[in-house]
């Protein structure tokens, strides 16, 4: 067996060390990616636990609930999600293009800038250094230019890749990868300038940072995902090329301009409040542009999608559009009202980040990794993963929403604030459970990609290794 | 590569403009927002406080903003631009999980409350689910010369030592204690807040009070929630007090007294160093004069005067104007 490795390795044609590159970057990206996943998740559940019980864990300050919330967030947004799908990205970039990856050496340095800045953000945290408190900033500036100098690494190594394409083509997901790129070296950048950031001017920058965190960074390169990964678990090309253009233009126009609807009745000016409520009702048109064409891409095809990766696809697709449409009904003045403040935002922010990025990934990683690596993961495993993650979100992200509106109730009946506290009890209840559920879907996700990677053996025949065209023949 | 260009850089080149027009532009117009009459910079104390609660994640939980809405006017008025001009970082957040403070330095005065409070929430707010923060505290066996130590209630109180706060507690307490919010120009300084009440609240019936015919009516419903907003913090919900530290009402005698006076006064004004019933208060009371109306104290009072076994003489709005008039 080792004498065949041995004879296989010294014929290797250069391709097939691209391929092997390529394979072992995708793996490192999404294992370092998992690890945080867990600890960011163990850390979810520590501070659900905290409602029902709040002097739980009080011994140390580094274990407070003023401290840890950002480890959370933070630690979910740029040391999971992030370098996941910047993994993926590689992947992506390489194969759509008929290409190899332009820099092994350069998405190594990728992973190591993101883990460096994840390890520095995550302790800096926890000793009291919070730059602001403004959600999803709080990592100190240089540690935040750091995790900026790992996109700018991906985003050249990705536009070096989809530049050496064998066709004249450039594949929709990349665009979508790239754009996501590009703005949100941006994006970093006019948050961390601070000349225009003072008291009310650094709420119009929140605004525009905390929303375009989401929708310009995490939104288009999970779209570019499902672009790609859809074709792939269906065998299928995707339904329509032209509307995926038309949704990505239309996105780049409208989302920019939404961030300031989580600032209604501020004192930021009128019309920027205004012109965020408008931009987020024109988000209909590619959020739902987008999901017609994933849902008509796995039309018809139950026995396609039943026990395989499309399964997470599917997930992370619905909520898209369902996460996304709310996110439109939530910006409206009338209804912020009751919901706005309220945990009703938590389960909102938890139906995009995990029901849709986090399953988009998962749909990716499931979907990709096995073609990449050739090791395939236990499908019984995979189900399990499945089924624990969406009843546990489903969970947390019903009961928060029945909850907060509760809570914004309560403050229009004018009862005594502590009351709308109390009344949250039976709810967080119901979102420890959900995250529990969700925090055990992966730690199996994670026995599933040491299968796929480094823990696996290579299935004697790939399952479905024949090359399957992404687009009808151009 | 010319479709590289256009696809890449086209987007960037987008990107780049709207995010001017959206973050950029309208920061660089508002940053100089200047600061609004009588809001004033913070002290070198208060300002070390607004870096404690930054670093240990106040403002997850509390919002500093409050909207021009009826549900928010229990916290304040609205907030307005000229509020925010020393306010960097910003810190209006996202969850309102525990109440807004944007005015909690007028709302809750009371320094020893505020230590209390910090030290373990559930001492004099039961249901309360805020993190205790027993770190910002020392135990001490003996009280340095020139140090206060923190009356904290029995059951929360370690078994040896006394509580005293660190700096950054200090800090940080002096900071809440800063965030009163300046009169707006045009309103009258003792006006009335609107009713806490909205529309949306069926109006409960003025109810008269039981044994006694010729009785002024007043809100019980509404006289329960004030005292739940306003005062049950530091009296407790059965007006018990704190031991030593804040006074019962059930009981008390201003309160059970058939001239109205100290009654009244105390809730407009506030109370400070008092002794009551041989127990002197080192607490200090806020005054509601400028929060709430005289129809508002009418119903906290009458409510405090006909429960948890009081008897006193109930009031009406006159009363309460006439004690206000003497000021």
């Amino acid at each position: 067996m080792s004498a065949e490795i041995v004879a296989t390795v010294s014929r290797s044609t250069p391709n097939e060390i691209a391929d092997r590159d390529l394979a072992s970057v995708f793996s490192a990206f999404t294992v370092s990616a998992t690890i945080w996943l867990i600890f960011a998740t163990a850390v979810g559940v520590l501070l659900a636990l905290k409602f029902p019980y709040p002097d739980l864990a009080t011994a140390t300050p580094a274990l407070t609930f003023g401290r840890l919330r950002p480890v959370h967030t933070n630690a979910t947004f740029y040391a999971w999600a992030s370098p996941a799908l910047i993994g993926l990205a590689f992947y992506i970039a390489a194969r759509s293009s008929g290409t190899r990856l332009y820099s092994t050496r350069l998405a190594w340095l990728c992973l190591i800038l993101l883990n460096v800045a994840a390890i520095l953000g995550t302790v800096t945290l926890e000793l009291g250094f919070n730059d602001g408190a403004q959600e999803y900033r709080e990592w100190l500036w240089w540690i935040r230019i750091i995790f900026a100098a790992g996109v700018v690494t991906a985003a050249w190594n990705v536009i070096a890749t989809v530049a050496r394409r064998d066709g004249k083509d450039i594949y929709l997901a990349n665009w979508y990868i790239m754009g996501g790129m590009l703005w949100t070296i941006i994006l970093v950048t006019v948050a961390l300038l601070p000349w225009y950031q003072h008291g009310l001017g650094q709420v119009a920058v929140q605004g525009y940072y905390m929303h375009n965190a989401v929708g310009m960074w995490f939104t288009p390169l999970s779209l570019g995902v499902f672009y790609y990964a859809l074709p792939k678990a269906l065998n299928r090309p995707i339904y329509s090329y032209s509307l995926g253009i038309f949704a990505f233009w239309t996105n780049l126009a409208f989302y920019p301009l939404l961030g300031a609807h989580h600032f209604l009745f501020s004192p930021l000016p009128w019309w920027l409040q205004t012109t965020a409520i408008v931009a987020s009702v024109a988000m209909l048109v590619p959020v739902w542009g987008g999901s017609a064409n994933f849902l008509l891409t796995m039309r018809g095809g139950p026995e396609r999608m039943h026990r395989s990766s499309a399964m997470f696809l599917l997930v992370g697709v619905l909520s898209y559009l369902f996460s996304s449409s709310q996110g439109t009904v939530e910006a409206f003045r009338s209804v912020q009202q009751v919901w706005h403040l309220t945990n009703f935002t938590v389960g909102h922010s938890h139906f995009t980040m995990y029901g849709f990025i986090t399953f988009a990934i998962w749909g990716g990683v499931y979907t990709l990794l096995p073609r990449a690596t050739g090791k395939y993961p236990n499908q019984l495993a995979m189900g399990l993963h499945f089924w624990l993650a969406t009843v546990g979100v489903a969970i947390y992200v019903i009961s928060l929403s029945i909850g907060g509106t509760e809570q914004g109730l309560d403050w229009v009946r004018g009862v005594p604030f502590i009351q709308s506290v109390v009344d949250q009890a039976p709810y967080w209840l119901w979102r420890t459970i959900g995250g529990s559920l969700m925090f055990v879907s992966h730690l199996v996700f994670a026995v599933n990609v040491w299968h796929m990677t480094y823990g696996g053996s290579r299935a004697a025949t790939p399952v479905l290794s024949e090359y399957v065209p992404v687009r009808s023949a151009t | 590569m010319k479709k590289l260009w256009a696809i890449a850089g086209g987007s960037a080149a987008i990107y780049l403009v709207l995010s001017l027009f959206m973050g950029v532009f309208p920061a660089l117009e508002l940053s100089p927002t200047p600061p609004g009459p009588g809001v004033k910079p913070y002290t070198p104390l208060e300002q070390r406080g607004r870096e404690v609660y930054v670093s240990e994640g106040c403002a997850y939980c509390h919002t500093q903003q409050v909207r021009p809405l009826a549900i928010d006017s229990t916290f304040g008025r609205p907030s307005a631009p000229g509020d925010f001009a020393y306010q960097t970082p910003e810190l209006l957040g996202s969850e309102r999980t525990g109440p807004d403070l944007t005015n909690i330095g007028v709302r809750q005065s009371s320094e020893i409350w505020q230590y209390i409070h910090l030290y373990q929430p559930r001492a004099v707010v039961p249901q309360s689910i805020m993190p205790a923060f027993p770190w910002l505290f020392q135990v001490v066996a003996t009280v340095p010369a020139g140090t206060t130590p923190v009356p904290i209630p029995k059951p929360y109180a370690p078994t040896q030592g006394v509580v005293i706060p660190t700096d950054k507690a200090k800090a940080l307490i002096a900071y809440l204690l800063a965030l009163k919010q300046a009169p707006l120009p045009g309103a009258q300084a003792a006006e009335p807040s609107a009713p806490v009440a909205v529309a949306a609240v069926e109006p409960s019936s003025p109810v008269a009070a039981k044994s006694s015919k010729s009785a002024p009516a007043f809100d019980v419903a509404a006289g329960t929630r004030l005292f739940a907003t306003h005062c049950a913090s530091c009296h407790g919900a059965e007006a018990a007090g704190v031991p030593g530290v804040f006074p019962p009402l059930a009981g008390n005698a201003a309160v059970n007294d058939a001239n109205p006076t100290t009654h009244i006064d105390t809730v407009l004004h506030g109370l400070h160093g008092k002794t009551i019933n041989g127990t002197a208060y080192a607490a200090q009371m806020p005054p509601f004069a400028s929060t709430l109306s005289d129809a508002e104290i009418v119903d906290i009072i009458n409510h405090e005067r006909s429960s948890w076994g009081n008897h006193g003489k109930l009031v009406t709005s006159s009363d309460v104007a006439k004690v206000r008039a003497q000021k």
